[in-house]
This record gives structure tokens, sequence and C-alpha cells, in this order.
């Protein structure tokens, strides 16, 4: 029982609790509790006032069972009474209230904030701190507006209790956390600095968490705080354990305010005086050497917290990165951890030596530990404590030893727990390509990734092994081997007909050679999964025969048939109904030099950013590039595919390219998963990363070397020859925009909108020669029936500067039905 | 610290203290989630865990569990030993402290926390002084109890 006898024990309330407790089911409770409110609320309404400890005892009722996890939707102005009780325990029921049970009516808040002035400023510091407390506790905007000017001062004026010194600090920081416009640097901010050589330490560690916080946003305002936070450090750690009296905890003295302390140097680089630096590296030192002495007790508590302000130090350590003889041996401590028998240590251990892992200093040093990680991984029965070790393996990868690591990644992965495996895909992937010397070791392990963990393996990998598959012509043959005998595998991942679909369409000539690959058996093999498989893949999979249609004219027969029965050109699907029916009539039609020219080999992808990297720097802090470097990338890459002297005719043709359903866009149809506005990666031009998502949203259009304005599809798809001009006019039949007649001198374009029963038509002429034209005119006809449709209307005449892109047009508006 | 949760083992809800703002449904949910992935750990696993952006710190007393979420910079290891420090504030108060102790008398269990943590931050790690705060205010309603004013009362110092 406590020292003080409680006369205020509402015995109310006692009973009630009792009730709630005693209530076999919960509609028992649910009736109950309604008994209650109903009966409070006849209280509140009641013409009887009621004294001070019955609201008291209401108010804090009603609390109860809002904490409960019921709704409270009244009592918020009894409790407001409450705060202008000069009873103690009354206010203080009163301030709990409206701290748990946040209102925003402004009529209450006034009246809040009217009684909490009213206490701070009552020299009662009992009062004085239940007003601290309640502000911190709720940390409202209004409450900001009407106390941030007025905390700072209590803060640091002379005559104010230490308790109340305490909570004016903290009261300070949440506040500065939610508003920080609100909070103005001020005189009173050196003078919170020097709060940290108080005598009393319970100020001293109050300040510290607000300081740490100021010091973030505004370092040059704090930075006299380093020196006096070593001298303070120093001081606790070279005391005895009987010296700080009851700020030792369990023989290790002042382990909160340590910590802090350590933290709070963490905000600035090291520091620039010699004798503090000097210090400081001593307290390190120090701190080292008693991890290393006999405990001096064998409660957990005493190990907590004498570990407690290692790990900090070793954070400051690592922050610090300069130090190399304290970077070695911390991890070598963290090392020793490593095996430790208590399952804390080690998982925290596995943490800290992340961060370690990428300093130059003590890269080497950690991976001298990687049979231990490699057994933690194995072994270790908590998930956390395996996650820790993956993460670990993961930061401590180099060349000397990324074979190993990913192999034990991959075996790690057929058993890791679902939640942590897409993670650890992207993971594998990014390794994989950094660390390959040997590229058929890179395609091996994204294969095994599909195998063990096809689920969890995002667009982005398989995205990427293509590329790079295609960009290296070393690999391609082992590639299209190795995918030709996954693919055997009767139970094979939807993935790895994706990767392997696309791959035996461009490189299974490759193995075409063996009979046992042979065109045919290449053919069977991913039909065979072809009923399997989800639409996009079916309609990759319908590209792939096309393009074994070009690279292997003795299977257009049996290939035909497949595109020609029902279930392909009538498909309910309207992508695989269209190719079917595009890719039958391209393959008969079409003569072979143009079929070998429309299927050409997929050139090299320019060399672009991981999206990897990206994926995985958005599902996990800190990831091996920084996020502004690949932002910087990207937006560099729109503003130059988008800049220049296009006019607003880019944005607007862009837009209607991107409504127009091109088949030769996406003939090859991995673009078809990409976002539809993808930019094509124009001549010379970057980087902007195609299979990202966060690609700038309107397509550039391509720009080819006449210096003409086409809105041809993507430059990468190569563009059907410009001899025909039978060819040149068919495509208009389903496409908007395009070259409608090219010779030596002139190329003209096509741009038509139509809506319903109206269009337009915008021509645009492109002086090909390197002289200028003069008198330039034009004129269009319109035979017959079309002449009454359509009104033509020459925008401007202008003589034509060579060689530039120019913006001359005329417009044609048709009221055709 | 973000938040600090008491719940029993059957995952009733003894005690929430909430150091940043969030919706009444946020901390709904919150607690759901949380409670159900603590009280799913075993015995012998380790004390932190990660869920959604925060560090989780647990220890079970008893019948009660108390967790902790804190951010990414902070440090494991001494908030145990803060829930420690919690568990020894109330134990002294109330006499060797059990679960029946926090449900009776809630409001004390959140006074109590006040004084040694506000805003998420420690506040005062002196066991005595804590303790010294309480049984002042403890003082104060007694002597409002027989009749004197409080304001006549001389300033304790808590030093």
């Amino acid at each position: 029982m406590p020292a003080v006898s409680k006369g205020d024990g509402m015995r109310g309330l006692a009973v009630f609790i009792s009730d709630i407790r005693n209530c076999k089911s919960k509609e028992a409770e649910i009736k109950r509790i309604n008994k209650e409110l109903a009966n409070i609320r006849s209280k509140f309404k009641g013409d009887k006032a009621l004294d001070g400890y019955s609201k008291k005892k209401y108010v804090c009722k009603l609390l109860f069972i809002f904490l409960l996890g019921h709704d409270i939707d009244f009592g918020h102005m009894e409790a407001v009474n409450l705060l202008s009780s000069n009873k103690y325990t009354e206010k203080q029921i009163g301030y709990l209230f409206i701290s748990v049970l946040v209102n925003s009516n402004s009529e209450l808040i006034r009246l809040i904030n009217n009684a909490i002035k009213n206490d701070l400023s009552s020299r009662n510091p009992t009062f004085m701190c239940l007003a601290l407390h309640c502000i911190a506790n709720v940390g409202s905007r209004e409450m900001a507006e009407a106390f941030a000017s007025e905390i700072p001062r209590i803060l640091v004026a002379g005559d104010t209790m230490d308790s109340v010194k305490q909570s004016a600090a903290l009261c300070l920081l949440r506040l500065y956390k939610t508003s920080p416009d609100l909070v103005l640097m001020g005189e009173w901010t050196s003078r919170v600095v020097h709060l940290l050589n108080d005598q009393h330490m319970g100020v001293v560690t109050a300040a510290i968490s607000l300081i740490t916080c100021l010091s973030q946003k505004n370092p040059d305002e704090f930075k006299t705080c380093v020196s006096l936070a070593v001298s303070r450090l120093s001081r606790i750690v070279s005391s005895a354990s009987t010296d700080l009296q009851d700020y030792t905890y369990y023989f290790v003295p002042a382990p909160w305010l340590s910590c802090k302390l350590l933290r709070l140097l963490q905000c600035y680089p090291p520091p620039e005086d010699g004798a503090v630096k000097g210090r400081l590296v001593e307290c390190l030192e120090t701190i080292l050497n008693k991890a290393q002495e006999p405990p001096k007790s064998k409660k957990v508590q005493h190990s907590n917290a004498k570990n407690a302000i290692l790990f900090e130090a070793i954070s400051l350590i690592i922050h610090y990165d300069s130090e190399p003889n304290l970077l070695v041996r911390a991890c070598n401590q963290l090392g020793q951890f490593l095996q430790h028998r208590e399952t804390n240590l080690r998982y925290l251990a596995l943490e800290s030596m992340c961060t370690l892992a990428s300093s130059e200093f003590s890269h080497e040093a950690v991976k001298t530990h990687i049979e231990t990680v490699i057994n933690a991984l194995k072994t270790e029965r908590d998930v956390s404590v395996r996650q820790r070790a993956a993460d670990l393996l993961y930061a401590m990868c180099d060349r000397s030893n990324a074979k190993q690591i990913v192999a034990e990644m991959l075996s790690y992965l057929e058993t890791a727990d679902y939640s942590i495996r897409e993670e650890m895909v992207l993971k594998v992937a990014i390794l994989a390509e950094k660390y390959a010397v040997d590229y058929s070791w890179y395609v091996d392990t994204i294969l095994n990734l599909i195998r063990i963990a096809g689920d969890y393996v995002s667009e982005e990998v398989w995205y990427r092994v293509i590329q790079i598959v295609i960009n290296r012509d070393d690999v391609q043959g082992y590639a299209a081997k190795t995918v030709f005998e996954a693919l055997q595998a009767p139970a094979c991942h939807e993935n790895m007909v994706k990767v392997g679909g696309y791959i035996l369409g461009e490189f299974g000539n490759l193995i075409a050679g063996d009979p046992r690959s042979s065109p045919l058996v290449q053919f069977n093999l991913l039909h065979s999964k072809f009923h399997l498989c989800s639409v996009p893949t079916r309609a990759l999979l319908l590209s792939a025969y096309i393009k074994f249609i070009n690279l292997f004219p003795e299977t257009k027969a049996t290939i035909q048939e497949v595109l020609r029965c029902d279930s392909q050109i009538r498909n309910s699907d309207v992508e695989l109904q269209q190719r079917a029916v595009e890719y039958l009539k391209l393959s008969s039609i079409a003569s072979t030099d143009v079929l070998a020219t429309v299927l050409e080999e997929m050139p090299p992808f320019p060399e672009r950013e991981s999206s990897i990297l990206a994926k995985l720097k958005k599902k996990k802090g800190p990831g091996a590039v920084s996020v502004t470097e690949l932002e910087d990338n990207k937006r560099e890459g729109g503003e130059l595919n988008g800049g220049g002297d296009r006019g607003p005719d880019t944005a607007a043709m862009a837009a209607s390219n991107a409504s127009t359903p091109s088949p030769s866009a996406d003939l090859l149809g991995i673009r078809s998963a990409a976002p539809v506005g993808a930019p094509p990666a124009s001549t010379g031009s970057l980087l902007v990363d195609v299979f990202s998502e966060a690609g700038p949203a309107a397509p550039s259009a391509a720009v080819n070397d006449d210096g003409f304005l086409s809105s041809a599809p993507p430059s990468e798809d190569p563009a059907p020859p410009l001899s025909e001009a039978d060819e040149l006019l068919n495509k208009f039949v389903c496409k908007n925009n395009g070259v409608l007649f090219e010779n030596q001198l002139l190329q003209i374009g096509i741009k038509s909108e139509y809506r319903q029963n109206l269009g337009r038509m915008y021509l645009f002429y492109g002086n090909k020669t390197s002289v200028q034209f003069a008198s330039f005119t034009t004129t269009v006809s319109c035979p017959g029936d079309l002449q009454s449709h359509i009104l033509f209307v020459p925008l401007c005449s202008e003589t034509k500067p060579s060689n530039r892109i120019t913006q001359w047009k005329a417009i044609t508006s048709s009221l055709s039905p | 610290m973000q938040f600090m949760l008491l719940f029993s083992r059957q995952g009733k809800l003894r005690l929430q203290k909430w150091y940043v703002p969030l919706s009444d449904k946020e901390k709904k949910k919150i607690t759901r989630e949380l409670v159900q992935t603590v009280l799913a750990r075993k015995p012998k696993m380790c004390s932190f865990l990660e869920w959604r952006d925060l560090k989780i710190v647990y220890k079970r007393y008893a019948s009660l569990y108390f967790c902790c979420a804190i951010e990414d910079q902070d440090n494991e290891l001494i908030t145990l030993e803060i829930i420690h420090r919690y568990v020894e504030l109330l134990d002294k108060y109330f006499g060797s402290v059990c679960e029946l102790d926090i449900i009776f008398n809630f409001e004390k269990a959140y006074f109590i926390l006040d004084e040694f943590l506000l805003g998420g931050e420690a506040q005062e790690t002196s066991k005595k002084n804590v303790l010294k705060a309480i049984e002042q205010a403890d003082l104060l309603q007694e002597v409002s109890n027989t009749g004197l004013h409080p304001e006549s009362f001389v300033n304790p110092s808590c030093v």
C-alpha cells in the first residue's frame, strides 16, 4: 500500500470497475456501461450543482470507459470545470481527461488554455507542472500559439524550481516537434545550453533532449553545447559508482544521461578543439575498456545499462568515422557480442555492424566475421536476428566474398519468412549485378531467384536481367541455354516463363543447332506453358512466337496454326486478340525482308541507373545509392527530352501519342508492361529509366537526325521503311500521326485529332535541305463531297529557315460525321 | 518514444500513452496489430523487433506486457531499462505492484508515468525524486481534504 493513505480513493469508481470485470460477456459489459453513461449524463444535466468530488469521480469513470475502447462524446465541459478547482486531485483528473480525450471545440480550447495560463502563473510548482504536463501531452497547435513564447521564459528564469524546469524543457520539446515555426530562437537559447552545467542531474537530463532536437535544426546556434557535453560525459564516466547517488542505476553512473550526451554529440562532427577532442577520445576509450572488465553485478539491469552506453558510444565512433583505432576496437567488441549468450546483444551487435561495414576503416575488420554471421543466418531461432544477419551480409558484401554471400542468401531465401522475401530478392539481385565478374553467374543467380522465390521477384528484377542479357553478347547463348533447361522443369514459375519466352524469342537461334533445343522443341516447350499463364505473360509469349517465325521459317506453319485458332483470334482479352490477329497478318503478308527488319534483334539498352535500387530504397531505409542521385537523373532526363525549342506541340503530340494504340510501338511485347508514357531513349541523351514508376509522364517525341519533329513511335523500335508511299498512307488507318510524304527536299507530316464528328488535322512541313525555302505555299485540294465538310485555314506562312524545326502549320477542320 | 502500451496476456489494454498525435482510429488499429504481433512472440526471442518503420522494445512482467515504440535512432537497451525503471516506480508506490493495482488505480499509473517520462523522453531518472514528487502531490490532496488552501502550502523543494 502506498505511503500516504489515499483518502480520495473513489469508491464509486472502484465499484464500477469491479462490475465491469465481473461481466460475463461483451453484451453484459456494454449494458453496464450504457447504464452508467445514462446515470452520468443525468447527473451532469441535473439542476443540482455537483460538488467537486462527484464531478471528479464521474469524469474519472468516463475516462475509464473511454480507455476500455468505447466512444465518449460528453464530459469535456465538466472536465474543464475541474481545472479551475483549487483541489489538486480534481485538477489532476481534469487535466488527465482533456489530455486523453482531445477535443477540437474552439470554446473548450479557449477555456483550457485559460486554465493552463492561470496555473502557469500561479507560482505553485505543482500546479505549474500539471499545466506543463498537459501541454506536453496534448501539444496542439492552439496550445503552441498560446504558450510557445512563455515556456522558454519559464525554462531559463532564475527562480524556476528544478522540477518545473524539467517539465518546461520537455514541454518545449514537444511544442517544437509539432509546431517548429512557433518556437522562435531567442536569447533563451544560450541559457538553455548552459543548463548542461546545472548541478541538478534531472534538469540536465531533461534539457539535453531539448538541446539535441534543437541543434539538429539549428546547429550553429547550439554548437557551444559540444564542449559542455564532453566535459559532462567525462565527469560521469570517470566517476565512482557512489558519486552520483540516486542517479546511479545498478552500479552504472547516470546511464540515461550518458546515452543522451553521446546522442547529442552525434549531431555534430568531431570537435575541432584538440583538448576537447582528446578528452572525448579518452572517454570513449574508457567506455570500451569498461566493457572488458568483469561486471559489478549479475543483474541484467546492470549489463543492459552498461551496454546501452557502450552501443551508443560505438554509434558515435561510427558517426565520426575518423579514428581508425577506435573503429577497429568497436568492431572487435561487436564481434565478441556476436557470439554472446544473450540474444538481445547478438541482435544489437548485428545491427551495429551493419553501419560499421560501410566505413572504409572498418570494412575489412567486419569481413573477418563473415563465418559467424553466416552461422547466425543458419542457426538463429529468432527471425528478427536472422534478418539482421541477412542485412549485415548485404552490407559487408564486396567483390571478394560476393559469390559466397549470394549463395548463402539464396539458400536462406528458400526457408525465409514470407514477409521479408521481397526485400531479400531485391538485395540478392543488386549484389549479383554489382559484383558479377562472370555474367553467366549473374544469369544463374537470377534464374535461381525466380525458381526459389518467384512470387517475390518483382518486375524490376527480371527486366534488369533481360536488359543485361541484351547488352552483353557473351552471355546470350548461355542465357538461352540455361533458360531452356529451366523451362523444362515440370512446375516452373510464371516469371521464369516470361524471362524464358523473351530470351528464346531473341536468342533462341543460338541454341537451335542442337537437336534437343531445335526450334520446334523450343516452341513446344513455351507453348506447353501457355495455358497456365496470365494474360500479360501470354501476350509476351505471342510476341515470342512471331519472333520465332522470323528466326525459324520452318516453324511458320505450326505457329500460324496456333495463332489462327479461335482461342487466340477470338480471345476475350483485347490485347491478346489484337496481337494474335496482327501477328498472324504480319506473318502472312510481310516479305521476309520486312519481317526481319520489324523483328530485328533488340538493340542494347542505354546504360541507366538500376531501378531495383530505387525500389529497395523505397522499401527500406538507407540503400547503396542515394535517392537524390536517382531523382536528379530522372529530372535531368525529363528536362532534356522536353526542353529546347520544341514548343507547345510536344506535349500535345505526346499526349495523343500516348493515346494512340500503335501496334509497332510495343511490337516486342516487353514494353506493354512498362508505363504507357514511358519516354524513349532519344539519340544521344539519357538516363531516364524506362522501367521506373516515377518516369516523366509525357513522353517526348523522338527526334530523328533530320531535325524534323516526327511523331513516330519510340526510336528504339526500328521504324518501317519510308520508301513506299502506300505503306506510309496505309498506316494512317490506325494512326493519327506520322510522316505522310518524304523526299530529298521535304518531309510532310500529319497530326490529327478527332472527337465524335469533329476533327482537326495539322500538317507539318520540314525543310530537309540546307538552304532556305522562299515563297513556300501550300494548297490542299478537297475533292468532291469533302469540300463542303472541310474548312481549310492556313495558319501562317513564313519563309522557312533551313534545317530547323519549324512551327509552320496549316489547320484544317473537318466536320465530317 | 512514440508510444507505450501495457497489455495483459489476453490482449486487454491496461495503459496507453501516446507521444505522437494520432487519430483514435489509428490508435486502435496500431494497438490491435501490435498486441497481436507481440503476443505471438515466443519466450526465448529477443526483446526487440521491427514493426512498420519503428523499433519495438517489449518485456513481460508477470501477466503484463510492457511495450514501447521507439524511432530508428533511439537506443534499444536503454529503453528496456526505462521500462524496468517504470515498473520499479509502480512497485515502490503500490508496494509489490500487480496487474490489479494498475486496473483499479489507472489514473495513478498515468500520473507516475508523467513524472518519469514527458513527451516521450526521460524527465527524471532518480527514483527517489520521482516518488517524492508523487508523494508531494498526495500530501497536497490530504491537505486540501482537511480544508487548508493549497496556495498557503509552502513551496516544496523537489531537490
